[in-house]
Parts: C-alpha cells; sequence; structure tokens
C-alpha cells in the first residue's frame, strides 16, 4: 500500500503519511475490538446463563440427586419435590403432538415440493411459515375456547366409544387433558416440520425420482420409496426441532392441560408440564428449595432442547451434503 | 471403423447418389420415430424427426451438445413429461403401438433408462436392483434376477458377498454399472442410455461399453454419446443429428467411412463440436 | 410377461398412487385452513371489541365496562424498546464481528452459541432474568422483562447479519480498499449498506416474536393494572394480559382477552409480512 512506497522512496512529507495509515490501522483495531467485546458479550451471557441455572439449582439436586425425575411426589408444603408428573406430561403431550404433527406436516411438505405447481408452493409456504409467527399465547387462547370445547363434546364421546378398550381413552373428559395440549401443540409443530422437509425434499436430486419413474413407479411410489427416503436425515432433523418445541411450550400447554399434578395413563385425563408448572408456581414459590426445584426443572428442559436442537442440526447438515455428493 | 479415431485422415469423399445400403436391411424396427416434433414451451427443439432403432442393435446418436439428441432419448420412454411446459406432435410406436396412447407406468417398465451421472437409489446394492421388480409386482425369486441383472452388468463377481451394503459404498463406475443392472432387473424391451461413461474414468468406461456388447442379445440399445470414438467401437448404427435436426442416419461403419451429408462429414473430422 | 403381475395389481398402484397425493393435498388444505380460522375467529369474537376505548382507556374493575388495553400496549412498546437496546446492538455488531473480523474457529463457536441460545425455551430465559435482575432489584420491572426479551433477540439478528454481510461480494469490498479506505471504514460505509435490507428484515423478524411472547414475562416484568411509570416498575404487556383475561372466569375479560389476541396477532403477522416484503424487494435489486 501507499505506506511501502513512501518510506522507499524516502522523499516527500513521510511523517504524515505514516500517521494517516497508522491511523487508519489503528481505527481498524479499534473496530475489531469493540466488535468483539460485542460478540464476547453474547458468551458471557449464554455462559451466565448456564452457570445460573445450575448454581440456583443446588439444593434440589443436593437433596434429590437423579432421583428428582422420577419421583412422584411433589409436596412443595412437606419440602417432597419430585418431578415425574411433570416429566411424564410432558413427554406425553409432545408425543401427541408429533403423532398428529408429523404426518400431517410430512403430507403438506410432500405436496408442496413434489405437486404444486411453483407458484402455489410459495405461497402456501409464505402463509405456513407465518403460522410459526403466531404467538403461542394465541394458539393458547383458541385452545382454551375452541379446542378444549371440542375435547370435551363430542371428541371425547366418540374416542370413548371407539377405542374405549384402550386405557388411553377411558375416564371422565372435562376438556382440559394432555389431548388438548397435544392438539394444540401439533399445530404449533406443524410449521417446522413443513418448512424445514420441503426445502430437503426439494434438494433431493432430480435424478433420483427420474431413475424410479424409468423403472415403471407410479408417481407416488417414487416420491414415497425414493425421494422421501433420500431427504429422510433432514426430515427427521425437522422432527427433532419440532420436538425441541414442543417440549419447552408454555403458555399454550398451560392453557390447555389442566394443570394437574397427577399422572393418568388416559388422554382424556388432565395433567401438567414442566414449562406449565414453573409458570404457575415460579412468582408463588416460597422458600428456597422449592423455587430451586423450580429452576432444577427449568435446567432439565434447557438440556433436554440443547441435546435434540444440536441432533437436528447435525442431520439437517447430513441431507445437505448428501445431495451434494450423489 | 478406424477413420472415427484419426481426425487428420480424411474420410473417402461421399459422391452424391453413390450406392448405399440401406442401413435397416434385414433389421426388425423395435422403436418407430415418426416426423417428431418437440416443444420446450416456445422453443421448438426437435424438427420433424423420424427414426428406426431396430431390434437388437446399438443405435447411437451423435452430434455437438444442444443437439437435441438427449431430449430425442428421453421422449422414447416419456420422460419429457416431467417438464410441464413440453409438448410433443407426431408418433413414437413401439412394436407398432403409439407410446403416447398407453399408460405411461406400464410403457417405462419395457424402456428402461440408465443416466449420465450415477444415480443409485440410498438404500443397499440389493435392494436397488430390486426395486424395480418388488414395485411392478416380480411374481419370481427376487434374489435370482437381482443376481442375473448382477451378472449381466459385469458386477456381480465385485459385489456378490456385499449386497447389503449401501450402494453409495462402491465407486463411481461401480454405480454406474449398479445402475445398469437395476434397469436391466425389470427386463426391459429397450434400454435407453444417455452419455453413460461421460462421468466416468477410461477403466470403467471400457468396463461399461464391453457390457453393452453382450447386451444387445437380451434387449434393444439406444445411446446418447459426444464420444465418437465410443459411437464408432460399440454401435451398430448411428445417427447425427444438428440443432434439433436428424442429418443422417447409417450403419455406423458407412456414416463415419462414407457420410453423404457434408455436415456430417465435418464433424466427424473434428471440424467443429 | 407371465412373471409380472396383471392389470388388477397396476390399477391398484394408480390407485394407491391417486389416494395417497390427494392425502398430501388434504394435509397442505388443513395446515393453511388453519391460519385462516385462528384469523377469522379472533375477528369474529374480537372485532367488534376493538374500539377507540380499548387503544385508550386503562381496565376498569371487573363489571364495568367502557375499559380498555391503554396500559399494556404502551406496556409492549415500552418493553420492546428495552429490549431493542439489548438485542440490536449486540446482534448487528456481534454479527460484524463475525462476517468481517473473526476466524473459523470463534465464528463457529458464535454460530454454535446462538444456535444454543434460540433453542432455549423462552420460560428458562425469563428464569435467568429473574435471577439476574428480579432477584437483585427485589422487584418486577420493566428492565427485567426487556433484557429477557432483548437476550432472545440476540440470535436471530446475529445470525441473520452474519448472513447478509456475507453475502455481499468481495468485489465491492476491494474496490472500496483499493481507493484507499480502511476496513472499518469499508464495513461501515459500503458493507453494511449494502446488507441492510436484509439486517432490517432480521430485526423486525425478531422484535415480532419476541412482542409475542409471555412466559418470560410472567415472573420478570410481571403485570400492572394501572399506567406503568418508567421502567422501574412493574409493567403490563399485550400477551401476559390476553393470558391473565383469558383464564378467568369473567365473560367480559374474555372478550377483551379475544380483542387484545387480535390486536397482537395483527401486529405480529403485518411485521412479518412486511419484513419479508423488505427482503423479497431486496433480492430483485441489481447488484
Amino acid at each position: 500500500m501507499s505506506t511501502a512506497t513512501t518510506a522507499e522512496m524516502g522523499a516527500g512529507p513521510k511523517p504524515v503519511s505514516r500517521s494517516f495509515s497508522a491511523r487508519l490501522l489503528q481505527g481498524d483495531q479499534i473496530a475489531h475490538a469493540i466488535t468483539f467485546v460485542f460478540a464476547a458479550t453474547i458468551m458471557l451471557i449464554t455462559i451466565m446463563l448456564v452457570v445460573v441455572l445450575w448454581d440456583k439449582s443446588v439444593l434440589p439436586r443436593a437433596k434429590f440427586g437423579l432421583d428428582f425425575l422420577v419421583t412422584r411426589v411433589w409436596d412443595p408444603v412437606a419440602g417432597q419435590f419430585g418431578a415425574l408428573p411433570f416429566v411424564y406430561g410432558t413427554l406425553v403431550t409432545t408425543a401427541v403432538s408429533l403423532i398428529i404433527g408429523v404426518p400431517l406436516g410430512l403430507g403438506a411438505a410432500v405436496f408442496l415440493a413434489e405437486l404444486a405447481p411453483p407458484k402455489i408452493s410459495d405461497s402456501l409456504t409464505f402463509v405456513i411459515e407465518l403460522l410459526a409467527a403466531v404467538p403461542s399465547v394465541i394458539y393458547g387462547l383458541l385452545g382454551i375456547f375452541v379446542v378444549v370445547p371440542f375435547v370435551r363434546h363430542p371428541l371425547a364421546g366418540w374416542l370413548e366409544h371407539t377405542l374405549g378398550f384402550l386405557p388411553l381413552f377411558k375416564g371422565p373428559c372435562y376438556g382440559v387433558s394432555f389431548l388438548a395440549a397435544g392438539m394444540v401443540l401439533a399445530i404449533m409443530i406443524v410449521p417446522f416440520i413443513v418448512s424445514v422437509s420441503r426445502e430437503v425434499l426439494l434438494a433431493v436430486p432430480t435424478d433420483q425420482r427420474e431413475a424410479a419413474l424409468a423403472l415403471g413407479s407410479t408417481h407416488w411410489e417414487s416420491t414415497w420409496k425414493v425421494v422421501v427416503p433420500f431427504a429422510l436425515p433432514g426430515v427427521l432433523g425437522s422432527v427433532f426441532l419440532a420436538m425441541a418445541r414442543a417440549l419447552g411450550e408454555t403458555m399454550a400447554v398451560t392453557m390447555v392441560v389442566g394443570n394437574v399434578t397427577e399422572i393418568h395413563s388416559s388422554l382424556l385425563a388432565p395433567g401438567y408440564s414442566i414449562a406449565a408448572v414453573i409458570a404457575n408456581e415460579f412468582t408463588e414459590a416460597t422458600g428456597d428449595l422449592y423455587l430451586q426445584a423450580l429452576v432444577e426443572l427449568g435446567l432439565v428442559l434447557f438440556l433436554v432442547t440443547f441435546l435434540l436442537n444440536g441432533l437436528a442440526r447435525l442431520l439437517i447438515l447430513f441431507t445437505a451434503q448428501r445431495g451434494g455428493t450423489t | 471403423m478406424n477413420a472415427a479415431l484419426g481426425t487428420a485422415r480424411k474420410p473417402a469423399p461421399a459422391a452424391a447418389g453413390a450406392t448405399k445400403t440401406d442401413p435397416l436391411a434385414g433389421l426388425k424396427p423395435r422403436l418407430e420415430v415418426k416426423n417428431l416434433n418437440f416443444y420446450y414451451g416456445t422453443k421448438h427443439a426437435l424438427h420433424d424427426i423420424s427414426l428406426t432403432i431396430p431390434t437388437n442393435k446399438v443405435t447411437a446418436l451423435i452430434g455437438p451438445s444442444g443437439c437435441g439428441k438427449s431430449t430425442l432419448l428421453r421422449t422414447l420412454n416419456r420422460m419429457h413429461e416431467t417438464v410441464k411446459s413440453s409438448r410433443l406432435e407426431g408418433q413414437i410406436l413401439l412394436d407398432g403401438e403409439d407410446i403416447l396412447d398407453q399408460d405411461v407406468t406400464r410403457l417405462r417398465r419395457r424402456v428402461g433408462m440408465v443416466f449420465q451421472r450415477p444415480n443409485p437409489f440410498p438404500k443397499s446394492i440389493f435392494d436397488n436392483v430390486a426395486y424395480g421388480l418388488r414395485v411392478n409386482g416380480y411374481k419370481g425369486s427376487i434374489s435370482e434376477a437381482v443376481e442375473k441383472s448382477l451378472r449381466r452388468a459385469a458386477l456381480w463377481d465385485e459385489v456378490k458377498d456385499s449386497l447389503h451394503k449401501s450402494a453409495y459404498a462402491i465407486s463411481g463406475g461401480q454405480q454406474q454399472r449398479l445402475c445398469i443392472a437395476r434397469a436391466l432387473a425389470v427386463d426391459p424391451e429397450v434400454l435407453l442410455l444417455d452419455e453413460p461413461c461421460s462421468a466416468l474414468d477410461p477403466i470403467s468406461t471400457a468396463k461399461i461399453e464391453e457390457l453393452l456388447f453382450g447386451l444387445k442379445d437380451y434387449c434393444t440399445l439406444a445411446i446418447v454419446t459426444h464420444n465418437m470414438q465410443q459411437a464408432a467401437r460399440s454401435s451398430d448404427l448411428t445417427a447425427f443429428m444438428l440443432e434439433g435436426h436428424m442429418v443422417e442416419f447409417q450403419s455406423t461403419e458407412q456414416l463415419f467411412t462414407t457420410p453423404s451429408d457434408p455436415r456430417t462429414e465435418a464433424y466427424i473430422t473434428g471440424r467443429f463440436g | 410377461m407371465s412373471s409380472w403381475a396383471g392389470t388388477q395389481h397396476m390399477r391398484l398402484r394408480k390407485g394407491i398412487s391417486y389416494f395417497f397425493l390427494s392425502a398430501t393435498a388434504l394435509c397442505a388444505l388443513i395446515v393453511v385452513g388453519v391460519l385462516f380460522f385462528i384469523l377469522g375467529y379472533l375477528v369474529w369474537n374480537g372485532g367488534s371489541s376493538v374500539n377507540l376505548n380499548f387503544f385508550t382507556k386503562l381496565p376498569t374493575p371487573v363489571g364495568e365496562t367502557g375499559g380498555g388495553m391503554a396500559n399494556a400496549i404502551v406496556g409492549t412498546m415500552k418493553l420492546l424498546l428495552l429490549a431493542s437496546l439489548i438485542g440490536i446492538p449486540l446482534g448487528v455488531v456481534g454479527g460484524i464481528y463475525m462476517a468481517e473480523f473473526s476466524g473459523k474457529l470463534s465464528a463457529f463457536i458464535l454460530q454454535y452459541t446462538a444456535d444454543l441460545l434460540n433453542g432455549v425455551p423462552s420460560i428458562v430465559i425469563g428464569i435467568f432474568a429473574y435471577s439476574v435482575i428480579v432477584l437483585r432489584m427485589k422487584h418486577f420491572s420493566a428492565y427485567a422483562g426487556g433484557f429477557a426479551l432483548g437476550i432472545m433477540m440476540v440470535p436471530v439478528t446475529l445470525r441473520s447479519t452474519e448472513q447478509f454481510l456475507r453475502d455481499v461480494p468481495l468485489s465491492l469490498r476491494e474496490a472500496s480498499m483499493a481507493l484507499g479506505a480502511s476496513r472499518w471504514k469499508t464495513i461501515v460505509s459500503v458493507v453494511v449498506p449494502a446488507a441492510y435490507r436484509g439486517i432490517l428484515t432480521a430485526i423486525l423478524l425478531s422484535l415480532a416474536r419476541v412482542a409475542g411472547e409471555t412466559a418470560p414475562l410472567l415472573f420478570t416484568a410481571f403485570n400492572n393494572r394501572f399506567w406503568s411509570h418508567g421502567f422501574n416498575e412493574p409493567i403490563a404487556s399485550l400477551p401476559v394480559v390476553v393470558y391473565t383475561y383469558a383464564i378467568s372466569p369473567y365473560d367480559d375479560w374474555h372478550r377483551q382477552a379475544w380483542a387484545a389476541g387480535l390486536v397482537l396477532l395483527g401486529m405480529v403477522l403485518l411485521t412479518n409480512i412486511i419484513a419479508r416484503g423488505i427482503l423479497s424487494r431486496g433480492i430483485q435489486a441489481p447488484r
């Protein structure tokens, strides 16, 4: 740059040009330093988050250890804190949401990637992605006033009538239930599944589908037996992402699940979830052990969603690479 | 045949009206293309093409990039229908019946295709070959049929102990032979090959050319290639295309030694393309 | 051909193909239908309650009509303001660091951290903000709520800023530096302006996202039936008010919950549509 030449020339306004470029360099260094500080702050916040969760749950971790997760009794008055009802409820509602949401989302994704003409596919995808932007409290609102009454009557009656021999659908139903929560969660996770699955399906090389068709497959056979299996790791990744979302969802669940600290085998019964109990009891928690037990629940949520999200991204990356190598 | 290999040597001049043997003399036609016009949207890609592909012979389609040879090949098993804006006029007869009137799924079992880049499915080697059998409801022994196809594709000895390995675990040349085996498994009457060796190294290419030779006995082959030497080596008949037109269709020996059209001569002596 | 299945089989296969392909169309229809159902239901139930009172009055005691949610609307605005003060600088400047100055390893670590933070359930962020701010100050406040929402804004703005900065072609930077401009001057006057559409979109989208969050506010900003003065008091917000009114036993409050939900959803969807509009217009702009 100009510094070298002026130095070599040995003539001309040397001091001025040198301090000019020195100032330039300093400016860059300052910019580098400032931006680094901002970036480092993000790291700091994240580390603090983990530290706080760990530190502020020390009492129950010391007292109960891993039994915390499998003990049934949650009795703040007696100082007994077992998280099993919440773990159970979280798992059940998430499972229901996946059972409903994955086929629905995957089906829609297949339609958008394989069947719909590009313009329709793009506009429908836009609409579906808007669904992901709907605040969870709105889903909860519709959950309370639409889904819960619907579950109470006629859905519960119908389920008991047709599938009542299964323990899953026995017993009285007041609307608020694992099933209602699962249904609301299902709609909430569908946009994630559709969005990611559609992209991985579109990325499958065209000659995979063509090879299947050239062997005499029907359109569905080429889609279901070749294209979807090719994109399967990515689809699986979208499912993990959806799972992570469902597990951590608070508002929509607490508004429709019943908030009852009990374990029932029937989906029609009310229950609780980890996020819901934190939301409801955090401001009422008396005493350190109680509050810290709730923080420990937050820690559990954090760890589980961390693992799932990590796995999900790996899978989606794997599918992207696969499309490139073949 | 050597005339095609040496670009410096000029082929014997083609005298207008010189006696030429009918390339199709004594041969049974398998696929007949009659006055085919093909459009991608508004673009007129193929102009009034007529071609006869005889049974149990290898027919090569050659020409410079963009001449329409792959486009023509893809109409033969109606693969062009995957593109919405394509339109076809004319007739394509398979054993005398217009393929455009038939059920496309059934047609494609009878006219198979091997693509430019090896494209095995994300399944095991065995399941790749078995795919066509299962989907079409093959009633015989699947493992026997898989072995038969892999043998015909000259791949059996190399993979017989690892049939359940992923198809991506073998080399590119082996994958392409796997794709040939996969296509052969459904016992097609015609096999279309779209530049099957262009993505492969010379040794794999040689192996595939060798096995194509043997396949003639089982089915009819039509191969698109931009490699003239390959066409000269491997085919019985050759069609030369230019800008969507069929310029010349001859027995391979005739086309490469005494081409009747000056454009053909220009192409095979390397003056363009 | 006797070794192949016959026409019956073929007809079955075709029937199956038609059936499942139609089923996928149905799935897409259902999913899209849900959005319109939600919108429609909100308009139907809350539309009539969205009047001038709603926007200008404070909540009245149960049973009295004529109340509104002015404090919740203003509250959400104040919280978003605070959140922006944390989320935008950290996200944008951090993104500049990632795209312009960092090495491969630090960029990877930051990406990973951002993704990690993004995946944390919002209620856990609430716990964090509670511990850091509410416990110290010994009371709920807008500061705590804004802090929680601000943290949630960071990952999206960070990754998007990085993405759009990286997309700016090298030739633009080199042209600037060849004219003698320093690195940081290039960034500030050439690179960032070139990427501003994407960054703006990211900011809008993350604002829309945190505007709708309820869980992290439940024990940070808490709630307030009156005006909140400054930022040091508990403060009402639209999502929290929707929640509180929805789970109450009063019909009048339910009606107001619908209205508030409609306003909230309207704000969020509008922001999303505008943001994407900005982005798509930007892509078509000539380079």
